[in-house]
This record gives C-alpha cells, sequence and structure tokens, in this order.
C-alpha cells in the first residue's frame, strides 16, 4: 500500500475535525471533533514511522493518545459543570470572559 | 615671606571669629547667657593680634613686609593648582585693623543696642561669622579663596539684614541684596574663569606677574568683570539698589556691613588687581565714570531721604563712589581711595552708631521729620555726630578733610572734569550731612506723643566717643605720622602728578563749596520750620526720593521680564512638555482600547484565530523550506 495514501486520509480527517471545531454549535460535538483531529495526527505519525523505517513515529502515537486522554478528562469534566449551572451545551453561551 | 614670629597665627585671626560663630550658632540655647560675651571676645583678642602684627611689620624694611602662610593645599586638579593660604601685606594690614578694631567697637556696641533681643546670641554668630568670612577676603592670597570669603560676607550680610525675619520689609530687603550681590559674583566667578585660562593659576602673584603677558583686551574683559563684581558688592550704579533696603537689619550691622567693611570689599578688590586696571585703561575709564555716577547718586538720594539710616546710606554710596573713582584713576588715585576707605569707615561707623544711639532715645523711631532738637538730651550722640559730620563733610582738621582732599587732588591730576565733579560732590555732601545734623538736633522738638528722649547708656556712647577721637585724628595720623603714601606704595604703586591750580587755592575751593552747601542746608533745615509731613516737593526732591527711579527701572528691566519668562517656561511645560507625556499616554491607551476588542469571549473566535495562526505558521515554514 502507498503510505502517502494514510498522509492524504490524515489530512482529510483532520480538515473535518477542524472545520467541526469551528461549526458545530454542541460542546460534546466539539469535543469529537478535537478527538479526531488528534486521531488524525496520531495516523500521520503511525504512516511517516512506516515511511522511515523506524518505530519514533509510534512512540509519538503513545503520547499523543494519553494526552488526549487526560485533556477529554478534564475538558468533559467542565462542560458537566457548566452544564449543571447553565443547563446548556451551547459553546457560544459562555461568553463573560471579555472585555 | 614665610610667616614666622607672631605672623604664623593669621590663621588665628579667622579661626577665632569662625569658632565664635560656630559656637554660638550650633550652640543654642545653652549658650544664650554667655554667648554674646564671647562673640564681643573673639574679635577683640583679633584686634589685639593685629595691632601686635601692625607693630611687628613695622619693625620690617618696606620691601619685607608680605608675610605668607600656607595653611594645606585645597585644589589640586591637573593644572589647576589653589591652596588655602593667607597673605598679609601692608594693604591687607590696613583692613585687618580696620575690620578688627571698628568690628570690636561695634560689637561692644551691639552689647547695649541689642540687649533687649531676644534672639542676641543669634546675632553675634552673624556677626563673628562675618568678621571671619570679612578677614578670609582680605587675606586670601588668591582669587578662589577670596570669593569664598566674597561670598562668605554676602551670606552674613543676608542673614544680618534679614535678622528681624518675621518683618515681611527685612525679609524682602536681605532677599534683594542677595540677589544684587549674586549679579556681581557673576562678575568675579567669570573673571576667575577667564584669568585661569589666560594665566593657568589664580593665585595674587602668578596673575599680577604674568599680567604683562595677556593682551589688552582680555585685561579689559577682566578688568570690567572685576568691576561688575565691584559694583555688585559696594552697591555702585547699576547694582545700587539694595544698599538702602539694607536699612531694614539692626543699626550695627549698618554700621559694619554696609558703611565700613563689606561695601568697601569692592575697593579692595579693584586695589588689590591695579596690576591689571593699570595695563587696561578702558577697564580704568569705567571705574572712574561708574565711580562718578554713583557719587552723585548717593548723594542726592541723601538729599531727600527723611529716615535717617538711609540718608546714610545714600552718603556710603556715595563716599564709595569717591573711593571708587580714586582706585580708577590709577597709581596716583590707589593710595587715597585706601585712606578715605580707612577714615571713611571710621566716621560712618561712628555717624551710623550716632543713629542708633538716637533711634533708642526715640523708641526706634527713624524719621528725622520726628526728631529735633535733640542736642541738650543726648549730649554724647550729638557731639560725636557732630564730630563725624565734620569729619565727612571735609572740613580741617579732621580725618575726612585729608582724604577727601586728597582725593579731590588726585582726580584733577588726572582730568579736571572728574576733579571738578569730585568737587560738586562735596558740596551736595556739605548740604545733606548738615540737613541731617540740623533735622536731628537742632530746631523744635516735633516728637510724638510717647517718646522721651533720653542720653545712650555707656556700653553705646564709649564706642561712639572712640570713633569720634578716630574720625578727628586718623587722617592726620596716617598721613603724617604713619606716611600711608609710602605705606602702600609697595603695593599700589604711587605718583604724583603736578595740577594747574596750587594746592592750598584747590584746598580752599573745595572747603568753600562745601561750606556753601553747608550753609544752604542750615537755612533750610535750622532756621526755616521742618514739617512734619513731608511736603510734596519739586522733581528733583521727589526723584531722589524715589532712589532715583533705581527700584523702577530694575523692576522693569530685570524683574518683569523674569515673571514673564518664568510665565513662558511654566506655561511651556503644561502645553508642550506635560501635552507630549499626556499625548503618548493617550496614543498607548486609544491602541489598547481599539485591540482589547479581540476578547470577544466567544470560544469559537479564539478557536478560529488559533486556526488561522497555525495556517501562517505553516505557510512561513513552507515558504521558507521552497526557497
Amino acid at each position: 500500500m502507498n503510505p502517502s495514501n494514510y498522509i492524504i486520509l490524515s489530512a482529510l480527517l483532520f480538515s473535518i475535525g477542524t472545520v467541526g471545531v469551528l461549526v458545530r454549535r454542541n460542546a460534546i460535538v466539539v469535543f469529537m471533533s478535537v478527538e479526531l483531529m488528534l486521531n488524525a495526527s496520531n495516523l500521520a505519525f503511525v504512516a511517516f514511522a512506516r515511511m522511515h523505517g523506524n518505530l519514533d513515529g509510534q512512540m509519538v502515537a503513545f503520547f499523543v493518545m494519553v494526552v488526549a486522554a487526560a485533556e477529554v478528562v478534564v475538558g468533559l469534566a467542565i462542560i458537566v459543570t457548566i452544564f449543571r449551572s447553565r443547563r446548556s451545551a451551547s459553546i457560544d453561551e459562555p461568553n463573560l470572559l471579555k472585555y | 615671606m614665610p610667616a614666622t614670629g607672631v605672623f604664623s597665627l593669621l590663621w588665628l585671626l579667622i579661626a577665632l571669629p569662625l569658632a565664635g560663630a560656630a559656637i554660638l550658632l550650633l550652640g543654642g540655647r545653652r549658650t544664650n547667657k554667655w554667648g554674646p560675651y564671647l562673640g564681643v571676645l573673639t574679635v577683640v583678642v583679633d584686634a589685639i593680634l593685629a595691632i601686635w602684627m601692625l607693630l611687628a611689620m613695622m619693625g620690617e624694611g618696606a620691601e619685607e613686609r608680605t608675610f605668607n602662610d600656607n595653611v594645606y593645599s585645597w585644589v589640586f586638579a591637573g593644572s589647576f593648582k589653589v591652596d588655602m593660604a593667607f597673605q598679609l601685606d601692608q594693604l591687607s594690614m590696613v583692613f585687618v585693623l580696620l575690620i578688627t578694631i571698628v568690628g570690636s567697637l561695634i560689637h561692644i556696641y551691639s552689647l547695649g543696642y541689642m540687649s533687649h533681643d531676644p534672639d542676641r546670641r543669634k546675632f553675634f554668630g552673624f556677626l563673628n561669622l562675618f568678621v571671619a568670612a570679612m578677614l578670609l577676603l582680605v587675606l586670601a592670597n588668591n582669587y578662589l579663596l577670596m570669593y569664598v570669603g566674597w561670598e562668605g560676607v554676602g551670606l552674613a550680610s543676608y542673614l544680618l539684614i534679614g535678622f528681624w525675619q518675621w518683618k515681611p520689609a527685612a525679609a524682602a530687603a536681605a532677599k534683594k541684596a542677595f540677589i544684587i550681590n549674586r549679579v556681581g559674583d557673576v562678575g568675579l566667578s567669570l573673571a576667575i574663569m577667564v584669568m585661569f585660562v589666560t594665566f593657568g593659576s589664580v593665585s595674587f602673584d602668578e596673575v599680577f606677574g604674568s599680567a604683562g603677558q595677556a593682551s589688552e583686551g582680555t585685561l579689559t574683559a577682566i578688568g570690567l568683570l572685576l568691576l561688575l563684581a565691584a559694583c555688585g558688592k559696594s552697591a555702585q550704579f547699576p547694582l545700587q539698589a539694595w544698599l538702602l533696603d539694607a536699612m531694614e537689619g539692626p543699626t550695627p550691622v549698618s554700621a559694619l556691613i554696609h558703611a565700613a567693611t563689606m561695601v568697601t570689599a569692592g575697593v579692595y578688590l579693584i586695589t588689590r588687581s591695579n596690576a591689571i586696571f593699570d595695563l587696561a585703561s578702558w577697564a580704568a575709564t569705567a571705574v572712574v565714570v561708574i565711580g562718578v555716577i554713583t557719587m552723585f547718586m548717593g548723594a542726592i538720594i541723601g538729599c531727600a531721604k527723611d529716615d535717617i539710616k538711609k540718608s546714610l546710606a545714600g552718603s556710603t554710596m556715595s563716599q564709595i563712589g569717591y573711593m571708587v573713582v580714586a582706585a580708577g584713576l590709577g597709581p596716583v588715585g590707589y593710595v587715597f581711595a585706601i585712606f578715605h576707605l580707612l577714615t571713611h569707615g571710621v566716621f560712618k561707623a561712628g555717624l551710623f552708631l550716632g543713629a542708633g544711639s538716637v533711634m533708642h532715645g526715640m523708641k526706634d523711631n527713624v524719621n528725622m521729620r520726628r526728631y529735633g532738637a535733640l542736642r541738650g538730651l543726648m549730649v554724647i550722640t550729638y557731639g560725636t555726630f557732630v564730630i563725624c559730620t565734620l569729619s565727612i563733610m571735609g572740613i580741617p582738621p579732621f580725618s575726612g578733610f585729608w582724604s577727601k582732599d586728597s582725593i579731590v587732588h588726585a582726580a584733577f591730576e588726572s582730568n579736571t572734569l572728574v576733579g571738578v565733579c569730585t568737587v560738586l560732590a562735596a558740596g551736595i555732601t556739605g548740604f545733606y550731612m548738615t540737613r541731617m545734623v540740623a533735622m536731628t538736633f537742632f530746631g523744635k522738638a516735633r516728637w510724638e506723643d510717647d517718646v522721651h528722649p533720653h542720653e545712650s547708656p555707656k556700653v553705646m556712647t564709649i564706642p561712639l566717643v572712640i570713633l569720634a577721637i578716630g574720625a578727628t585724628f586718623l587722617g592726620m595720623a596716617l598721613l603724617f605720622w604713619g606716611n600711608i603714601e609710602t605705606w602702600l606704595e609697595p603695593v599700589v604703586g604711587y605718583e604724583e602728578h603736578e595740577i594747574a591750580i596750587p594746592e592750598l587755592l584747590l584746598m580752599a575751593i573745595t572747603l568753600v563749596v562745601v561750606l556753601a552747601g553747608a550753609a544752604f542746608a542750615w537755612i533750610q533745615y535750622a532756621r526755616r520750620e521742618v514739617p512734619v509731613l513731608e511736603p510734596h516737593g519739586n522733581l528733583l526732591t521727589r526723584a531722589a526720593r524715589s532712589e532715583l527711579y533705581g527700584n523702577e527701572i530694575n523692576d522693569s528691566l530685570v524683574v518683569q521680564p523674569s515673571f514673564w519668562l518664568s510665565r513662558f517656561l511654566v506655561w511651556f511645560d503644561n502645553a508642550w512638555v506635560d501635552g507630549f507625556v499626556n499625548s503618548s499616554a493617550a496614543v498607548v491607551g486609544g491602541f489598547s482600547g481599539q485591540l482589547r476588542k479581540v476578547q470577544t469571549g466567544f470560544i469559537r473566535s479564539y478557536a478560529l484565530s488559533m486556526v488561522g495562526g497555525a495556517v501562517l505558521v505553516v505557510l512561513a515554514l513552507a515558504l521558507v523550506r521552497l526557497s
């Protein structure tokens, strides 16, 4: 298989994830899009590891997965806390930290 | 010559009153009881030392009467070396005697005059400070050290004029004196700088030794700058306005500082710098012109002032004008300038202390229109005042006659016009002094209701008597027994020329002019009634009463422009400097006010800006990679 196909796939997944972060209103969906971006970069790292012939990229993929897990924990905790007081999961709602 | 024997105590002359001042001023209220007596003691010891040094000096030969005492090296900055060193020669000797002896008498007089004043310890401290500074001035052997003494006497004058500082008039007069003095001091400091640049040194020996090598322009510049300094200190035109206001100070101050010693420092400066003035004829001419103008100014002002002290101050201005004229005439006149300085110091101190005695008996009233018929009630004061008056008018055989006539003679030796001016001024002197005596001691009593004139206590009248004796005999003593021309000749040089008219005829003409002025004043003020309210007077009288509009001229030429300048600078500071600072702050504030609008609070906008930034970074990397 041509590894560059995986890179193209990774790029596509990353763009879809970016658009999702920018466009979707529901906080959970934004998080899902962020997970999508992280997975896309994982795929890119593993594909490059395959292209270079060593396992450095796969090591980085591990790190990324750990980071993603930790980030999800914290992020969901924040969203649930906000939801408890505001009864809304929209990310346009909390806009008080402004000028 | 190095200072040996009694001359090794030269530094003590300055140290004693300086220590007295320090003890009295720093010791505070603890020294209140014995402070005044310590102040008197230091100056009396100085006088005794001075007389001892005079006797030792007279024992030396005429060419060996200069004693140098180098105390320590003060400034050594590369090629500029100035030592704290003293020089006692014939010229400084006579000044030291004048300062210490007249100073002692005035200190003793002040024991009585200031006996009721709660601040009298401070007064004696300041007086001692003055004596120390004045002695430093005349004993310094270089211009820079002399400048220290010069400033010191200016400071002491400020402190003493404003002694009763709770009086607004006194505080203003003290400020005025100091500021006008400062203008003159600019002249002295610039002269010192020019001397250093030209001669590489400011000590008397080196400056006078190499004076011949400088260009005439440089010497004229130095001479004019020194003249400016002398004008400030000696209240000569155009810096004369402070002297009459200085009479706000206590009378012993007026006697010591503004009659006998400080105001004569200018004459000392010119005479000491004779080597420079001899080579710069334009500067010497300027000195004579200033002297003649002031001679007349002072005399005219003295004729119209009803305040006895201000009239005497006008007289001082005029007499110093005489001395300045004599000093400007060159070697024919230096000796007589100093001669008149000495006799004037004695009889003017006597006149001022006598005026103080009169004021003491008249409840500190200075208005002569409220005096009258005091001669029977204050006999000693009257007698000494009349003796000193005869002396200042130049009536033989009193001391003023010898010194003033010598100046008239020297003036005629150089320039007939100047000579005629001196004779005329002598006539005006006769007028205003007789006016003063007539208004004070003769005529009808014009006293206020609760005034009981009485003679002053002995501690005040004994100095008066001593000064009157000096005013009688000092002239003859200095001229015939002391041979003042030959005494001062090694320092200032002495020449004598013939004049067109015989000497005795000139003396007679001068005497006639003086007596005419006196007779005119006698008829006006002793024979006729003196009005208690001052009459309107003709144009000249009113001008003289306003001090020949000196204050108005100073105001319009200097004071108002200074106010405009400071107001302009305040406006400039507020509008431009503050404006610049404030507007740069406003720009930054405005910029940040716009920039903070980026913080919208919307998460999605932040996310968008992050994506935009990432894209830019990627683009930049791509560009770098591709190029």
